[in-house]
């Protein structure tokens, strides 16, 4: 299963905890799982359309899904992958 | 920064949301002294917070739109003490419809014989309703499904259901307003839904008096009155005597028909309150000079009320919640500009004194009085 990092400002929907791990083959799958693992995380990170939010940015092994293949990056079971927010979304 | 602020009952309270937090604001029934309490909802955007004191409730809700995690509507029971932290989104686009929500624009308790009924206007436009106090939400679905709908278009704020009226002598029947869109009436409890716009001018359009798709920016009722509404329109002021069938200029010795919001006195059918901007180009206050006017004759004249408020190098804008009417005789008048200050009037608009000068840009005020 892969490591998914969560920020701070999220972890309290996750019982506290900043590393969780998840099955699913893509970025898409994996943020579903981890929407139906924690409801509360997976409502701040993906849209009522289940789309990633424009201010969250999500990396695997370091690299931005923007770079990659978005949401249909593959993920592996070793694969590290952070979920930060944007450094444009702040108030 | 203050935490937390008790009231008492026959109190105003002023719920205040800015782009980057609320505030409230307690006054004693004279509204000459004030305390307060925030920022609650640090750094999120607060376009709709309100008292609900139906059915012994004394429950905030707020619609808070965080720049990362999105948007909810959380309530607190405690006057901000402590907020709900709904664990799934309680207000979303169901499977099909292919939308998500971007903000909450207004959060609208229904009449004291449905004292669990909440209606949210939300972007994109569309109404949901809350049979719970607020807990959970649902989408109307006979707005949804209107055929207008997909004509609809964003205004400056984006595609936002920004007002509910329900009638309070009519619980079947409801006004909504969209930018753009117009206004829309339903008769039968949200089931069907019909355009009520004949009279409304569109300066964006070729045809200027469409069916729908006026930018209406703001509507509000008259006091006592059911029938009549009052209208700040994209360019143009409004009055209807017949539920919005037909709508009357009145644009009657304004120094600018644009504007944002449109405040009613709570008993007086004939008084009205507007706060003129120069044009949809430049959305500040006309000459730089802070102007309140009121019209005491259902709009066939009005007059400027400046007493306490900025004469000159005041440019200022208000926006379309950024205004509001407390219950009270007088009635007590509260606007908050882009620029932070929050100004409040305990005689209907005579004399003015500034409640605040240092906030975020206010989105929204309102203001009840503590049952």
């Amino acid at each position: 299963m892969a490591t998914i990092h969560l920020p701070g400002a999220l972890s309290g929907h996750a019982g506290g905890q900043r590393r969780v791990e998840v099955d699913g083959a893509t970025v898409g799958k994996v943020l579903a799982a981890l929407g139906q693992a924690h409801p509360g995380v997976g409502q701040r990170v993906l849209d009522d359309r289940g789309a990633l939010r424009r201010h969250v940015n999500v990396f695997v092994n370091g690299e931005s899904i923007r770079y990659l293949d978005g949401i249909e990056t593959p993920v592996a079971g070793t694969d590290e992958v952070w979920i930060l927010p944007a450094v444009s979304g702040g108030g | 920064m203050n935490e937390h602020i008790d009231v008492q009952a026959g109190e105003v309270l002023l719920t205040v949301g800015t782009m980057k937090g609320a505030w409230l604001f307690a006054g004693d029934p004279e509204r000459g002294k004030w305390r307060w309490s925030g920022p609650h909802f640090r750094g999120e955007q607060v376009y709709a917070i309100r008292f609900d004191g139906r059915g012994g409730r004394h429950r905030l809700l707020a619609g808070t739109e965080h720049g990362h995690w999105g948007a909810v509507v959380r309530s607190s029971d405690d006057l901000g003490r402590s907020w709900s932290e709904p664990a799934e989104g309680n207000l979303r686009f169901p499977e099909g419809t292919d939308a998500a929500l971007a903000r909450v624009w207004q959060l609208q308790p229904a009449g004291d014989d449905q004292p669990g009924t909440v209606w949210a206007g939300v972007e994109p436009a569309a109404l949901f309703r809350s049979e719970d106090g607020g807990e959970t939400f649902e989408l109307v679905r006979g707005l949804w499904d209107h055929p207008h709908r997909p004509r609809w278009e964003p205004g400056g704020g984006g595609l936002c259901l920004h007002t509910v009226l329900p009638d309070p002598a009519d619980p079947e029947r409801m006004w909504i307003a969209i930018s753009t869109g117009g206004v829309y009436r339903t008769d039968d409890g949200g089931r069907s839904w019909q355009a009520r716009n004949d009279g409304v001018r569109a300066v964006f359009l070729p045809d200027k008096y469409p069916e729908f798709g006026q930018c209406v920016h703001k509507i509000a009722p008259a006091g006592g009155r059911p029938d009549r509404l009052y209208l700040q329109n994209h360019w143009g002021l409004y009055r209807s005597d017949d539920g919005g069938d037909h709508w009357e200029d009145m644009a009657n010795g304004v120094p600018s028909d644009f504007g944002f919001p449109m405040v009613t006195h709570p008993t007086d059918p004939d008084t009205a309150w507007i706060i003129p901007l120069d044009s949809d180009e430049f959305r500040c206050t006309p000459d730089g000079q802070a102007r309140v006017y009121r019209t005491r004759d259902a709009g066939g004249s009005w007059e400027a009320q400046t007493a306490g408020l900025p004469e000159r190098d005041a440019w200022l804008t208000v926006l379309r919640d950024g205004f509001a009417s407390d219950g009270l005789d007088p009635a007590g008048l509260y606007f908050g500009t882009r620029t932070g200050q929050l100004f409040g009037s305990a005689d209907e608009g005579e004399s003015w004194q500034a409640l605040a000068e240092w906030l975020p840009p206010v989105v929204c005020v309102k203001a009840a009085v503590v049952p």
